[in-house]
């Protein structure tokens, strides 16, 4: 690999791994339900960035495979966990906007 | 020297994780907090070279179970039970320290890891690496083992997962057929 690349890449995934500690902090502080829920989606998104750049670091091409897989995951996790949080159950279909939304904020 | 970097971020933040856990009170932020884990696990597992049990992780850890106490919050509704004032922690704080001493005890007879010598390496896994791609044409030798020499094995492993998953959607679903009656009830007495 060339050096340019891997410097490149090292920058990469330090960066990731800050932006995972900021995540991980939000989650840890955030006031209200949203906060922490954007903090698993986003520590999500970031581990699917990290394991991308592992791949290219480490020359097995086959993990870009898995972290696209990472990436259906976060996003359906995120879908059924914001379903529960406003809805309080999986089987309202959603089209009855018109009752109040059950949201606690905690 | 990146990869040692790496390690070393993602097994603290595990630790963090683990601790926020034991230390909120939240049930909420600790599931999300699960997730987080998992997730970590996960990039660690793959780290390591384990792509299976990192993909299993993340499947499992981050995206089903994460749904699943999420759903058991919301059928049994969050409230804490007041701790009672004699909560004596030492006898249950000596029997993990004692467990904990004694699994490290066991890890001293362990050969290090990636030894060529071990007996794990010695058995059936030179067969494996040897001939698993010119036998079945899968790269990865872990998945040519567990989907191609041991197929018929994965293959009840799915149907235990399957009954499982169906048992766990009879119980979670339970409630709509219960609200759906009070929900035409409520509409007859409209009507």
């Amino acid at each position: 690999m060339l050096l340019e690349n891997y410097l490149m890449f090292v920058a990469a995934s330090l960066a990731f791994l800050v932006t995972l500690g900021l995540a991980l902090a939000r989650a840890l502080m955030g006031p209200t339900v949203y906060d922490r829920i954007a903090a698993i989606n986003m520590f999500g998104t970031k581990t699917v960035l990290l394991i991308a750049v592992l791949a290219f670091l480490s020359g097995r091409m086959d993990l870009l495979d898995i972290a696209l897989v990472y990436a259906l995951i976060n996003f359906i996790g995120v879908v059924a966990v914001l379903k529960l949080v406003v809805y309080g159950d999986f089987h309202s279909s959603g089209k009855d906007i018109t009752k109040p939304v059950k949201v606690d904020q905690r | 020297m990146i990869d040692v970097v790496i390690n070393v971020t993602l097994l603290a933040f595990l630790a963090i994780t683990a601790v926020a856990i034991v230390r909120m009170t939240d049930l909420f932020a600790i599931i999300m907090l699960f997730g987080i884990f998992s997730f970590l696990s996960a990039a660690m597992f793959i780290v390591m070279d384990a792509v299976d049990v990192a993909f299993t992780e993340a499947a499992v850890g981050a995206g089903i179970s994460t749904v699943l106490m999420l759903t058991t919050i919301a059928l049994t509704k969050d409230h804490k039970e007041k701790q009672s004032g004699s909560h004596r922690p030492w006898l249950p704080l000596t029997v993990v320290l004692v467990t904990g001493a004694a699994l490290v005890y066991g890890t001293l007879d362990i050969p290090a890891f990636g030894d060529l010598q071990a007996p794990a390496q010695m058995h059936v896994a030179p067969y494996y690496v040897e001939r698993s791609f010119t036998e079945t044409g899968v790269p990865n030798i872990v998945t040519a083992v567990l989907a191609s020499y041991r197929g018929f094995d994965t293959l009840g492993e799915v149907v235990v997962i399957f009954t499982a998953g169906i048992a766990v959607l009879l119980l979670i679903g339970g409630r709509r057929r219960r609200s759906n009656a009070v929900g035409k009830e409520g509409e007859e007495n409209d009507a």
